[in-house]
C-alpha cells in the first residue's frame, strides 16, 4: 500500500499528515494513529517517511508489480546535513548502505532576506535584470545577453 | 458552518508553491520590498510540487561562466527537440537568466557536484548538472518563506477572482483549506499562477495501487491549466502532451543512465533497433527534422518523440521488451553506486521496485517502457498559457507589455503554466517565477491594478460552487443504503476513472498506441461534454474528497483543451507522443504555427487560432539570405 504505519511505533504526532504532498496521510479516529488513506495516490516520495520522528512509516512496493519481501529505509538528518539509505532485496542478496549530503550550510542559514538588501535603482527596475544580476550570471563584468549582443534576430516562418 | 477567511490588500498572490511559485515569491520581495506577498499552496511548500521528493540533477544550466553554452544554443536544442514548436523569445529569456538562479541555489546550500579536474559543475549531459538534491525543495522553500508575508499551506485554490469593474482583469483567487474546510478569499492586485501540469488524465498503465507511481506526481492535477482556462486566458500547444521512455513500472529516470553512465538500449533480441526505423520515420517528418548523420556530426539530438517512435514501433513489431543495457557500465562499482543514488534522489519507488524484484543491473539489463501521456510545460513539452515575452526580445505578436503575463490583465504564469517553454525543468521554472514576479511588481507600480472591485456576489457565488459537492453528498447520500453507487451523483474517483478511459481511448493513450483521429476526437468531445455536466453532480463525503473533486474539475478543463487542440492541429507533428491517423505526416506548409485557444468562461465555447512561429536566426546568415 505504498506507505504504511507500524502500530507500535506511531504516536499520532501528525508530522506525516503535515508534510504529505498528496494529502493521504491521515490520523485514524479509532486508533489515533496515522495511516495512508489512498494508496493509489501515493507516489512513494518518502516525504512522510523522512518526517516521521519514530521511524514508524515504511513502504511496501505497489501491489500491481512489486513482490513482497524488500526494504528501502531512510534516515534524514538536517543537523548533520546527510541522508542515509539502506536497500535490501527480496532474495537477500543485495544489502547496500548509501549516504549523501543534503546541504552544504547549517540548515536554513544560506537563504537571504531580500527585504533588507539595498533596494533596486530605477535603472535596474527598467532593465531586464533580476536580483543579483548581472553579476550572478557569469561572475564577470559583462551584462546580460540580448539579441544584439549575440548577433541574433527573430524571424517568422520555418527554420530548423 | 463554513467560515469565510478574507485576506485583503495583497499585491502579489502566488498560486502554487512549487519551483515556479517559490521563485516568484522569492524575487517579488526584491522588486517589491514594501509589497504584500502571499503564497497559497495546496500541500506544504517544504515538500510540494514536482520536486517534492528531490532531484539528482538540474536539467537546465547553460554554464556560460565556464564557456560551455550560450542561451541561443539552448533555444536551438529545445526547438529541434519539440519539432520547431516553441516560443523562442520566452526560451531565450529563461536561458539568459537561469544560470544566476543556479548560482544562488549553490549559495543557499544546495550541493552541486563539481568535476574534480576542471572545478566546473559536474556535467551529466550538455544541459544537465549533477546535484545531491534530496533537499532541493525544502531549501528553495526556505528562500520563499523568508520573502513571503505569509504562506497559506493546505489551501486548494479553485478559481481566480475577476475584477467586476474592468473586464478581463484578475482580482485574486478563492479556494478552501483542506484541513479546516474554511473558505478562503484572496483579494490581490496581481496573481502569478505557478501551479502544476497534469498527471492522471490519461489512463495509466498501472491501474491498481501502482496508479500512484505515475511519472509526474499524482498531485499535479492540471491546476495551472484549470485556473487559467477557467479565467478565460488563452492557451497554447495544449495538444503537445508528452510520453516518456522510462524504466518499466517504477518510471525511474533514464537521463543519468544514458548521459552519465553511458548505458544504451536494445530490443528483446539484443539488437540495436532505432536506426532501422529512421527511413520510414523520415517519410513522416522529413529529413529536416530527422537526419541521423547530421545529428551525429553536430551533436544535434534526435528529438525525444522520434526516439519514442522507434521504441513503440519496435515493441509493436513484436521484438520487445526494450532493455537498458546496464551490465557493461555497472561493472564499475562507482557507477553502480551512482545508479542507485540517482533513483534515491528523485524516484525512490524505482529503487523499491528493483529491491522487490531482485533486479541487479550488474547482472541483468532492466526493462524499459513508454508511459501514458502527460500534459505539462516544463519537461520535453510546452503546454501552457499564451504569455507575453519581454520587450527586448519579443516580436509584436508575442508582446503585450509585461513579461509572462497571460492574456488576462494582471494574471501571470510561471513553470508549467507558461506555454511554449519546454526544457525549463526545475531551475528554469524557478527562473520563470522570478521573471513573472518582477513584471508583476512593475504592473502594480505602473498603476495598472487601480480600482479593482470584487463584488460580494462573486465571492458568494464561488463559495456555493466550491462546496456544492459536499452539499450534493449530504442531500443524496441517504437515498441509498450504503456503498458508492448512487443514481444522483458520482464520486471523484469514479469521475477520474471515466476521464482517464475517455482520454486514453479517444485522445491517444497507451491502449491505442497513442493513435487518434478526427472522428475519435469528436466522439471524445461529446463524451467530455457529458462528463462536464456530470461533474456538476460530483459528491464529496468529506474535505479530502472535496480536494479530489476540485482536482478532477481542473483535470477535466485541461483535458477538454487537449482534445480541442489535438483536433485543431491537422498533422502528426510529434510521432512518438501521439499520431493523427487521418493526417499521418508532419505538415510544415500549413502547421508550422503555434496553436492558440480560448474557452469563453461564460459559454464554454472554444475558439482556435494559429499564431506565427518565430525562430532565432544569426544576423550574419540572415544578411546572406537577403543578399
Amino acid at each position: 500500500m505504498p506507505t504504511f504505519v507500524y502500530m507500535t511505533r506511531c504516536d499520532g504526532c501528525g508530522h506525516c499528515v503535515d508534510i504529505c504532498p498528496s494529502d493521504i496521510m491521515h490520523i485514524d479516529t479509532v486508533t489515533r494513529r496515522a495511516y495512508n488513506i489512498e494508496p493509489n495516490m501515493c507516489w512513494e516520495c518518502y516525504s512522510c517517511v523522512k518526517a516521521c520522528p519514530h521511524q514508524a512509516i515504511d513502504v511496501r512496493g505497489y501491489a500491481d508489480f512489486a513482490p513482497l519481501g524488500h526494504s528501502v529505509r531512510v534516515k534524514r538528518d538536517e543537523e548533520k546535513g546527510t541522508i542515509a539509505w539502506r536497500i535490501k532485496s527480496r532474495n537477500g542478496e543485495k544489502d547496500i548502505d548509501l549516504l549523501a549530503p543534503i546541504t552544504t550550510k547549517p540548515w536554513g542559514s544560506g537563504t537571504p532576506q531580500l527585504r533588507d538588501v539595498e533596494p533596486p535603482t530605477q535603472e535596474q527596475r527598467d532593465s531586464e535584470l533580476l536580483f543579483n544580476e548581472p553579476k550572478y550570471i557569469r561572475f564577470d563584468e559583462g551584462d546580460i545577453h540580448t539579441l544584439k549582443t549575440n548577433g541574433l534576430v527573430m524571424k517568422q516562418g520555418v527554420s530548423y | 458552518m463554513t467560515k469565510t477567511v478574507i485576506e485583503d490588500d495583497i499585491d502579489i498572490l502566488v498560486c502554487g508553491g512549487g519551483l515556479g511559485g517559490t521563485g516568484a515569491a522569492f524575487e517579488a520581495r526584491y522588486w517589491g520590498q514594501d509589497k504584500k506577498i502571499i503564497i497559497a499552496e495546496k500541500a506544504n511548500i517544504d515538500r510540494s510540487g514536482a520536486v517534492a521528493q528531490g532531484l539528482y540533477a538540474i536539467n537546465c544550466y547553460m554554464g556560460t561562466r565556464f564557456g560551455e553554452n550560450n542561451p541561443e544554443d539552448h533555444v536551438r536544442y529545445a526547438r529541434i527537440d519539440l519539432m520547431g514548436m516553441v516560443r523562442e523569445d520566452l526560451l531565450f529569456d529563461m536561458a539568459r537568466h537561469v544560470d544566476s538562479t543556479v548560482h544562488q541555489f549553490e549559495d543557499w546550500g544546495l550541493p552541486l557536484m563539481r568535476d574534480p579536474e576542471s572545478g566546473n559543475y559536474l556535467r551529466e549531459g550538455r544541459w544537465q548538472i549533477m546535484i545531491h538534491g534530496e533537499s532541493y525543495k525544502p531549501i528553495v522553500a526556505e528562500a520563499a518563506k523568508k520573502s513571503a508575508d505569509q504562506v497559506f499551506n493546505r489551501i486548494c485554490v479553485t478559481h481566480l477572482l475577476m475584477d467586476d469593474a474592468k473586464e478581463n482583469r484578475v482580482a485574486g483567487a478563492v479556494g478552501f483549506n483542506v484541513r479546516t474546510g474554511n473558505y478562503h478569499v484572496f483579494k490581490s492586485k496581481a496573481v502569478i499562477v505557478a501551479a502544476g501540469g497534469a498527471s492522471n488524465i490519461f489512463k495509466p498503465r498501472s491501474v491498481g495501487e501502482g496508479a500512484g507511481r505515475v511519472w509526474y506526481a499524482p498531485w499535479s492535477s492540471g491546476s495551472a491549466y484549470g485556473l487559467l482556462i477557467g479565467a478565460g486566458a488563452k492557451m497554447t500547444q495544449m495538444e503537445n502532451r508528452i510520453v516518456l521512455a522510462r524504466f518499466k513500472d517504477g518510471y525511474g529516470p533514464v537521463g543519468a543512465y544514458f548521459l552519465h553512465l553511458k548505458t544504451y538500449t536494445q530490443n528483446g533480441m539484443g539488437e540495436e533497433y532505432e536506426s532501422k526505423w529512421w527511413p520510414s520515420l523520415q517519410e513522416i517528418v522529413g529529413k529536416e527534422y530527422l537526419d541521423p548523420e547530421v545529428s551525429h556530426a553536430t551533436h544535434r539530438p534526435i528529438p525525444t518523440c522520434l526516439r519514442n517512435h522507434a521504441f513503440i514501433s519496435e515493441v509493436n513489431a513484436g521484438r520487445g521488451p526494450i532493455h537498458m543495457v546496464t551490465m557493461e557500465a555497472f561493472q564499475d562499482p562507482h557507477l553502480e553506486e551512482i545508479g542507485w543514488h540517482n533513483f534515491l534522489g528523485m524516484t525512490v519507488g524505482q529503487a523499491v521496485l528493483w529491491a522487490a524484484t531482485d533486479v541487479d543491473p550488474k547482472y541483468e539489463n532492466p526493462e524499459l517502457t513508454t508511459s501514458e501521456p502527460y500534459v505539462m510545460g516544463s519537461h520535453a513539452t510546452g503546454c501552457g498559457a499564451w504569455c507575453s515575452g519581454p520587450s527586448d526580445l519579443s516580436p509584436p505578436e508575442y508582446y503585450w507589455g509585461y513579461n509572462r503575463m497571460t492574456t488576462v490583465e494582471g494574471l501571470f504564469g510561471a513553470g508549467d503554466a507558461v506555454g511554449g517553454t519546454p526544457h525549463a525543468f526545475s531551475s528554469g521554472s524557478f527562473t520563470e517565477g522570478r521573471l513573472a514576479a518582477k513584471a508583476a511588481c512593475r504592473y502594480i507600480d505602473d498603476g495598472k491594478a487601480e480600482g479593482i472591485v470584487v463584488s460580494e456576489d462573486q465571492i458568494e457565488r464561488r463559495k456555493t460552487e466550491i462546496f456544492k459537492p459536499m452539499e450534493t453528498y449530504r442531500i443524496y447520500r441517504n437515498e441509498i443504503t450504503a456503498g458508492s453507487v448512487n443514481p444522483n451523483y458520482i464520486n471523484p474517483r469514479q469521475a477520474l476513472d471515466r476521464l482517464q478511459k475517455l482520454m486514453d481511448e479517444y485522445a491517444g493513450g497507451v491502449t491505442v498506441s497513442y493513435m487518434t483521429n478526427e472522428k475519435l476526437l469528436n466522439i471524445g468531445l461529446q463524451k467530455m461534454e457529458m462528463l462536464e455536466e456530470d461533474l456538476e453532480k460530483l459528491a464529496a463525503e468529506n474535505i479530502h474528497e472535496l480536494l479530489r473533486a476540485w482536482e478532477i474539475k481542473h483535470r477535466q478543463l485541461t483535458s477538454e483543451s487537449v482534445l480541442q487542440h489535438t483536433l485543431f492541429r491537422k498533422e502528426t507533428r510529434w510521432p512518438g507522443y501521439y499520431y493523427r491517423g487521418d493526417h499521418l505526416k508532419l505538415d510544415d506548409e500549413n502547421w508550422h504555427v503555434l496553436t492558440v485557444s480560448r474557452r469563453d468562461p461564460e459559454t464554454g465555447e472554444y475558439t482556435m487560432e494559429k499564431a506565427p512561429c518565430y525562430h532565432l536566426v544569426d544576423v550574419d546568415k540572415e544578411k546572406e539570405a537577403v543578399a
